[in-house]
């Protein structure tokens, strides 16, 4: 039997009575939880009166002749940090999507065999005509980039959220 | 073991039950929220929060039972 270190014999301190939680401590570490998820319900709270309604910038993205049927071009809207992946599934079908996988925010790409959208971190897989979760971890669509052609020119002019 | 202590122990021990099944509602209701909050539906935030609340307010005056009784166990 392996004996305890000569400086635990020394201290009259019990481990066997140090690890035991009783009861009422395991109560307290319950009712702080308790707190801690209400606090974090606070703060969305805070986070949804404080964020504003957002005001999306009209935003030449492509031309139409640039994308082949299959083809896919990567942009970036509203801002430079939001990547965002426009489709071209059919002769007339365009579709643009946040590149972001709705789960944990890894970039998805286009697979044109399947028509869909694919994230290679946990395999969500969206389709590509509405943005709709098709499998996998994900529980919300992809946000939907919406378009306004002009011409042969594609602009992006807002973004859909999509149903949750 | 007393009757009355014994007694004691399982309301202690129902107590603790009812606060772990709180607890487990205010996780999903905070999930759920930030799902919503996060699909752009920011309606569901403030009955959210007050439903945690109130649901934290229940956890301690559960905690507060425990430890009522914990201490009469202990004076006797």
């Amino acid at each position: 039997m392996k004996r305890d270190p000569l400086w635990r014999e020394e201290l009259s301190i019990f481990s066997a009575d140090e690890k035991y939680v009783n009861r009422r401590q395991f109560a307290k570490f319950l009712v702080l939880t308790s707190a801690g998820m209400f606090v974090g319900n606070l703060w969305i709270l805070v986070k949804s009166w404080l964020t504003k309604t957002p005001v999306y910038p009209l935003r030449s993205i492509a031309k139409l002749g640039e994308i082949p049927v299959g083809g896919s071009k990567l942009f970036n809207y509203p801002t430079a940090a939001d990547p965002c992946i426009l489709v071209r599934t059919g002769e007339t079908e365009l579709a643009a999507f946040s590149q972001k996988c709705t789960h944990l925010s890894c970039a998805v790409y286009y697979k044109h065999e399947g028509n869909r959208f694919e994230c290679p971190c946990h395999e969500g897989y969206f389709a590509a005509k509405d943005g709709r979760v098709l499998q996998g971890p994900p529980q919300r669509p992809l946000p939907r980039i919406l378009l306004q052609q002009k011409g042969d020119e594609l602009f992006a002019v807002g973004i859909d959220l999509g149903e949750a | 073991m007393e009757p009355s202590h014994k007694r004691g122990l399982t309301a202690i021990d129902g107590a603790l039950a009812l606060i772990a099944i709180l607890l487990i509602i205010q996780m999903w209701l905070l999930t759920a929220t930030l799902e919503s909050f996060l699909a752009g539906h920011r309606e569901a935030a403030l009955p959210s929060a007050i439903a945690s609340g109130v649901l934290a307010l229940a956890c301690l005056g559960l905690y507060l039972f425990v430890r009522g009784v914990d201490r009469e166990e202990r004076k006797r």
